[in-house]
């Protein structure tokens, strides 16, 4: 009975830091922090079997054709060309507006033709679509700092609309074909 | 003076550590929900190519994931060293993927579906003829919105 009077003895608290550092310890060690990144792409839905694309609406001086072989070399609208030159030269190609008649009218127009050998390595391909987003990240950077005087990211959402209409991200991927270079 | 003095005797005070427990505990609480375990156990040995135009990839439960790699080196024995698909827990051939894509699918809320991304994480050094043949198999199962998992970095 003495007990009862008492009430119950007190539970020692001392140790709980002990055991949530145990559980602490436990999930710092388990946490993996690194977010996802990557290169969002959308991909053309599957064609219809009737409907056959119709390309010779299509200027052939709109369209920029990148090819990879398996040797991970670019052949840029008939010539060789490095990596490092194909942002510029995307560049130049989009924001071209008629100056030059080999090159695009108008950057609305302007469509960029990929194509890849089934042997190019992924590193190779990764690093063109980067060149070529990068060519397109710049280009609505630049139009976006002359009409709001601010850069594309930090633009809302009505104003990004209409730069994205001036730059229209226009990256075709072509139905893979072996494209010269044996092994 | 003498006031100060007499506190230097006593000497300084043991920190109570009474509220240890609860720092701890909100630290405990800040890792338990930020952690994300990982799902699968890899099978093929990935590393993701650099990029600079990247974007994070938001909403993980609406991404699946499709790893393209060669194989782990204990495993390169029984299954050779040729870069293969995993889905899941298991290597898969590219016919599965459109399976995948439908038991991703049917996990989700239906509101949710159009919101779906695949990710696809494939080794630097795999072939594009792989990583085409997916890409053909997600746009016939109508996967169409993909992302390329890259590392920020430059060239």
């Amino acid at each position: 009975m003495a007990s009862s009077r008492r009430g119950l003895p007190e539970i020692n608290a001392g140790s709980m830091a002990d055991i949530a550092f145990l559980l602490l310890i436990f999930f710092l060690v388990t946490t993996t922090m690194d977010q996802d990144t990557g290169i969002a792409r959308k991909l053309p839905p599957m064609p219809e079997e009737e409907m056959q694309e119709d390309d010779s609406q299509i200027h052939a001086k709109n369209i920029y054709i990148v090819l990879i072989n398996t040797h991970n070399q670019l052949l840029v609208e008939g010539e060789l060309m490095d990596v490092s030159q194909l942002k510029d030269g995307a560049k130049r190609f989009i924001n071209n507006n008629g100056i030059d008649p080999n090159l695009s009218e108008n950057p609305e127009k302007a469509i960029i033709s990929l194509q890849n050998d089934r042997g190019t390595e992924y590193k190779t391909y990764i690093r063109v679509q980067n060149e070529l987003a990068a060519a397109y990240t710049e280009l609505r950077n630049d139009a976006s700092l002359n009409k709001f005087g601010e850069k594309y990211a930090a633009l809302d959402k009505s104003q990004q609309k209409e730069i994205k209409k001036i730059y229209p991200q226009k990256i075709s991927e072509a139905e893979p074909k072996d494209i010269g270079g044996n092994e | 003076m003498s006031k100060f003095r007499k506190d230097g005797k006593k000497g300084i005070p043991a920190i109570s550590t009474a509220s240890l427990p609860d720092i701890v505990f909100m630290l405990l609480f800040f890792f338990m929900v930020t952690t994300v375990m990982r799902e699968t156990t890899l099978f093929v040995s990935v590393k993701t190519p650099k990029a600079t135009e990247i974007k994070k990839l938001k909403k993980k439960s609406l991404v699946s994931y499709i790893y393209i790699g060669s194989p782990v080196k204990r495993l390169q024995a029984s299954y050779g060293s040729a870069a293969r698909i995993q889905l899941n827990d298991a290597f898969a051939s590219v016919d599965e993927i459109q399976e995948f894509i439908a038991t991703e699918r049917e996990a989700r809320d239906e509101k949710e579906i159009p919101y779906m991304t695949t990710s696809i994480k494939a080794d630097e050094t795999a072939k594009m003829g792989i990583i085409t043949d997916v890409k053909q198999e997600l746009r016939k199962a109508n996967a169409l919105k993909i992302n390329y998992s890259t590392r920020k970095g430059t060239y």
